[in-house]
């Protein structure tokens, strides 16, 4: 067959299933049960870290200090 | 040891680059030479100067790299004047055509300085809003520094550099006629260097993230760099007529050429001017309204919706052409889809602010902010509209088109921009407000009485352009020549260059008003969670 043929073919075929199976893949595992806990913390990553980065692991100067007293 | 690899690398463009002017083919390609020389030269003496010095102490992981993102907001707000300014003038130029001067042409006429527009307002507003955003955003939502170090530096010089080219060579008559992407063969291959490094380090701060998730803004950020490259790569497929000339053939041609090309064109639309700028909106709007974004479901749908629709819409740019029938309706059927995850994202942007509408009669940056989502609404009803074959044979041509256009780049990309950049000036120079919020409300309004004249004025000229050309006497013979299409458009045309002058002036008033907000506004007190222990 020829290469333009084929790939023609194979596009409104198998892939078209594929990238239509992932799309409704991806609707379903957004609404998957206990979804709506795991958004409602990612969402609001925006409001966390806003001066400077999470403490680096391997870094001591910047854990907080007043756990001292 | 590195800085003697740099200058033995800067030492050799330096001299590639004198040679370049001397053999050069064509006036651009030499200004180019001279350019690159300059700078690599440049460069050479300022490494040299700091080789063998001792080095500066390594930059603290416990901060964010905002110096990149401060010099990507002043280089988005003055290339956004510059490229306001152009298009102004030659919105006058089409109206009043005296305005190609005799001592301008061949560098300042309409058709030299028409791609200096577009690429000026899309690549060099927008892709420095986009830059320098994307990398502010990234490091907030990753809750790490950005990865790479001074490589942000080199994206950041090294996208000027390749602005600095594209314009002298619009100017000096390089281009290879593709719609927004008119740069050359060489110019290409340095904006390719850039990308590549933009990428590593937009993906090398995800993978350091000490967030679990990646935020949403992150996965349009992505899903704009990634295809940007390979529309970029793929359309500027080309072989070099000579090394030392700018001139280079496309490896497409006919009908598969334009295809190529306005599947680029459409997808610089919606990867570059709407992937990317939907980013924006995922954080800015949440920071600004002080509320997370309205349905997260929502937005995740909507990125994989726009994603896998936008990439199919080209073809409706070559309705009635050469391009077969099946393929131009597969652009319109995926365009008129694309109506779904565009209003889905709008109506997220908006929603957002449900419980803080009060806002909007306080803050004008959030008023900014959501007429920007209404334009965004607005334009991607359009849009869609403007696809389908029947409308097409109308409005094709025509100034509908540069209305269309510009009610998106104006209002949704330039609003939001705005916004943002009204967002990032305080908390970049850690300044607790704006100088003056209503020059804020000033700028708001001139932009967007600006924008109404501006779409208005094209929507009328567009639809009587297109009804004149198609107008036919009784005995079938067209009633109307195209001078006649040309004279009937100028009071149109005067009033759309009214509305590029208000359009500016607002973004004038905009830089003015940053530049007080750093210089007058009152310095946001230390924070005093980390005051120094009693003794």
């Amino acid at each position: 067959m020829e290469e333009y043929t084929f790939l023609r073919q194979f596009a409104d075929s198998w892939m078209l299933v594929v990238l239509f199976l992932f799309f409704i893949g991806v609707v379903v595992w957004v609404f998957r049960p206990g979804s709506s806990k795991t958004y409602e913390d990612t969402a609001n990553i925006p409001f966390r870290h806003e001066d400077k980065p999470a403490p680096q692991a391997d870094d001591t100067t910047a854990t907080p200090k007043e756990a001292r007293s | 040891m590195s800085n003697y690899i740099k200058l033995v690398a800067l030492g050799l463009v330096t001299m590639v680059a004198m040679i370049g002017i001397n053999y050069a083919r064509d006036t651009a390609y030499m200004v180019h030479a001279i350019i690159v020389m300059l700078t690599a030269g440049g460069l050479f003496l300022y490494t040299l100067r700091r080789t063998d010095e001792p080095a500066a102490p390594a930059a603290s992981q416990n901060e964010y790299f905002d110096s990149v993102v401060r010099a990507g907001v002043i280089a988005t707000a003055l290339w956004g004047v510059v490229g306001f300014l152009v298009g102004t003038f030659i919105a006058f130029q089409l109206a009043f055509p005296q305005l190609n001067f005799d001592w301008l042409n061949g560098f300042g006429n309409f058709g030299r300085l028409r791609p200096l527009h577009t690429s000026a307002v899309i690549f060099a507003f927008g892709g420095n809003a986009l830059i320098a955003t994307s990398f502010f955003v990234v490091q907030r939502t990753c809750a790490a520094r950005l990865w790479g170090g001074n490589l942000a530096w080199f994206v950041f010089w090294g996208y000027q550099l390749f602005i600095v080219l594209a314009a002298t060579g619009y100017l000096f008559g390089s281009t290879q006629s593709r719609e927004y992407a008119e740069p050359e063969w060489h110019v290409d291959l340095w904006l390719t260097i850039i990308w590549v490094a933009y990428l590593a380090i937009f993906l090398g701060t995800i993978v350091k993230r000490k967030e679990p998730h990646i935020y949403v803004a992150n996965w349009f950020y992505l899903g704009f760099i990634v295809t940007v490259a390979m529309l970029h790569i793929i359309n500027n497929m080309a072989v070099p007529v000579s090394f030392w000339g700018s001139r280079s053939i496309s490896l497409f041609s006919g009908v598969q050429d334009a295809m190529t090309q306005w599947w680029y064109g459409h997808n610089a639309v919606g990867f570059f001017l709407t992937a990317g700028f939907l980013g924006m909106m995922y954080y800015f709007v949440p920071k600004q309204a002080e509320r997370p974004v309205y349905s997260y479901k929502l937005s995740i749908i909507h990125f994989w919706a726009l994603i896998f629709l936008y990439i199919w819409a080209g073809p409706h740019h070559l309705h009635y052409t050469a391009l077969p029938d099946w393929a131009a309706t597969l652009g319109m059927v995926m365009s008129v889809i694309l109506w779904m995850p565009s209003w889905g994202g709008m109506i997220n942007g908006l929603m957002t602010l449900s419980g803080a509408w009060d806002k909007l009669r306080t803050d004008p940056v959030i008023r900014m902010m959501v007429i920007s989502i209404g334009f965004y609404g607005m334009s991607t009803f359009e849009g869609p509209m403007m696809s389908i074959r029947a409308v097409n044979s109308l409005s094709h041509y025509t100034d509908w088109t540069i209305g269309h256009v510009h009610s998106g780049a104006l209002g949704w990309n330039g609003m939001i921009t705005f916004g943002a950049l009204y967002y990032l000036v305080p908390v970049l120079w850690k300044r607790e407000r704006l100088y003056s919020l209503s020059l804020v409300s000033w700028h708001f309004w001139l932009a967007t009485i600006g924008i109404v004249l501006y779409a208005a004025s094209m929507w009328v000229t567009g639809i009587m352009e297109g009804l004149m050309w198609r107008e036919v006497d009784a005995n079938g013979f067209l009633v109307n020549s195209f001078a006649d299409t040309v004279a009937a458009k100028f009071p149109m045309y005067v009033v759309r260059g009214l509305g590029g002058v208000m359009f500016l002036s607002g973004a004038i008033i905009m830089c003015y008003n940053l530049w007080m907000t750093v210089r007058r506004a009152p310095a946001k007190e230390a924070s005093l969670t980390h005051a120094v222990p009693a003794e």
